[in-house]
């Protein structure tokens, strides 16, 4: 598949990413897990090559009809799940403020009551019988996505002995290269465990962590149907070539 | 280009920042490999689990490994991402400008590393070579991203294959590794005709060269 916006800017490596208080830090104390898991040395720097400019392509004759509808993607039929019904949208596009048009967009969440569908998950609260917890979808030529999901519940997990997560829903991003992959998470506008969250709190700068919150975009609710939050994502963008191809001899 | 919402930040020169990342959580599974979760009837099959069609032309290898933490201990949760060439030296999907790879190879693969043991395993194809941004050839290699709880941000590296010795020790990637002997983490031990172990340390003694890239 070919973008038209690819080939009308010839492209260069990517923009450096933001290591120094934008970004997590890898190792933070206050979030146990990452002391152990984190490099201890520095990265070693390496402008983009061919194996992280390029990347695979999805099609939308990958998806299912409902892979976006989590709503329905797992309920039995004529049920749907307990929780409030959202709708989750924005846009994907670079730091030059492109659209990323064929991004693949993969979500996963809690259930209402901050219950995951996962062998290794322990909280008391229930399942819901009529909820997985996982969508996918493929941004459109405007790098527009969407989802209908319910509000996932906020939870407990071991870290402090007192710490919750605040509502939240991961998203994993494909743009068009390998060096562009991201995971995030989305959070909800005026949720107060927001800034209690060692997890969150693993960012330093106030403004990078609004830009995982999600405003309420009551324009875009369905009426008598599902509240909307518009999540807008950036992925990296790239230098432009012009001045890079060197002439014989210089 | 329409705009984006007013309050989105960008600097002077008019740029966005990068969404911040955050660790990808204990249940990476859930979004990245369901049907390896248990939640079954979503997907038909998880994304990435064949790296290339029955057709592809090339040598078939095997590469398993283990994520192991700071103290030694196997990552068990860890989600380990490849992308790589086909046999000739061409990348499917997009950004290749030299060419179009074989259409049976994708190149793509994604593994949940073993809840038990947290050994997972790639069958691929033997990448060619691809060139440096100076038309130099870069050895045979496979690009890696490793996610998992703790992970804050998801780590690049790189697998280089033992038996290509020549063309490693020409490698402008492999040349720029400081001290030299962190490169060897970057290359796989040979298990068998074929068969390629690549362990992932991500902090400690021989910790795994990550890139920032």
């Amino acid at each position: 598949m070919e973008f038209e916006s690819d080939m009308a800017h010839p492209e260069g490596a990517y923009f450096t990413r933001d290591r120094n208080g934008w970004h997590p830090k890898p190792c933070d104390p206050g979030y146990k897990t990452s002391v152990l898991r984190s490099p201890s040395r520095p990265l070693v720097a390496l402008d983009s090559t061919l194996s992280e400019l390029t990347g695979p392509v999805f099609g939308h004759d990958q998806l299912g009809p409902l892979d976006d509808d989590l709503t329905l993607n797992f309920a039995r039929p004529g049920h749907t799940p307990v929780g409030p019904r959202i709708i989750v949208h924005g846009r994907v596009l670079d730091e030059n403020g492109r659209p990323v048009p064929g991004a693949l967009v993969e979500v996963w969440q809690a259930n209402a009551g901050g219950r995951y569908r996962h062998r290794k998950e322990s909280y008391l609260a229930p399942l819901d019988p009529d909820f997985g917890g996982c969508g996918r979808c493929i941004t459109d030529e405007a790098g527009w996505y969407r989802f209908r999901t319910i509000q996932p519940g906020p939870y407990p997990w071991p870290n402090g002995p007192n710490d919750w997560r605040p509502a939240h829903i991961h998203f994993s991003l494909f743009g068009h290269g390998f060096g562009q992959r991201l995971i995030t998470q989305m959070y909800f506008e005026g949720d107060p465990l927001i800034w209690k969250c060692p997890i969150v709190n693993t960012i330093p700068d106030r403004a990078a962590v609004e830009r995982l919150i999600a405003p309420l975009d009551l324009r875009n609710a369905i009426p008598m149907d599902a509240l909307a939050y518009r999540f807008d994502i950036v992925l990296r963008g790239r230098r432009s070539t012009l001045f890079e191809n060197r002439m014989e001899g210089l | 280009m329409s705009r984006l919402r007013h309050d989105l930040p960008n600097d002077l020169n008019g740029y966005f920042k990068e969404t911040p990342s955050q660790t990808a959580g204990p249940y990476v599974h859930i979004g990245l490999t369901p049907n390896f979760s248990g939640i079954e009837g979503v997907y038909p099959e998880d994304l990435g689990r064949a790296v290339f069609d029955p057709g592809a032309q090339g040598e078939r290898v095997t590469i398993r490994g283990c994520v192991r933490d700071g103290a030694g201990t196997p990552v068990r949760d860890a989600l380990v991402e490849i992308w790589q060439a086909d046999a000739a030296g061409l990348h499917a999907g997009i950004g290749e400008p030299r060419g179009v790879a074989d259409g049976a190879f994708g190149g793509f693969g994604r593994a949940a590393a073993d809840g038990d043991t947290g050994e997972w395993l790639f069958e691929t194809l033997r990448p060619g070579r691809v060139p440096f941004k100076d038309g130099r050839l870069m050895a045979p290699h496979v690009t890696f991203w490793i996610v998992a709880r703790g992970i804050n941000i998801g780590l690049h590296t790189r697998m280089y294959f033992p038996d290509e010795a020549s063309a490693n020790a020409e490698d402008p990637v492999l040349a720029r590794i400081d001290p030299p002997a962190r490169a060897e983490t970057l290359i796989a031990a040979q298990e068998g005709p074929g068969v390629y172990r690549f362990d992932i340390r991500l902090q400690g003694e021989r910790e795994t060269v990550f890139f920032d890239i």
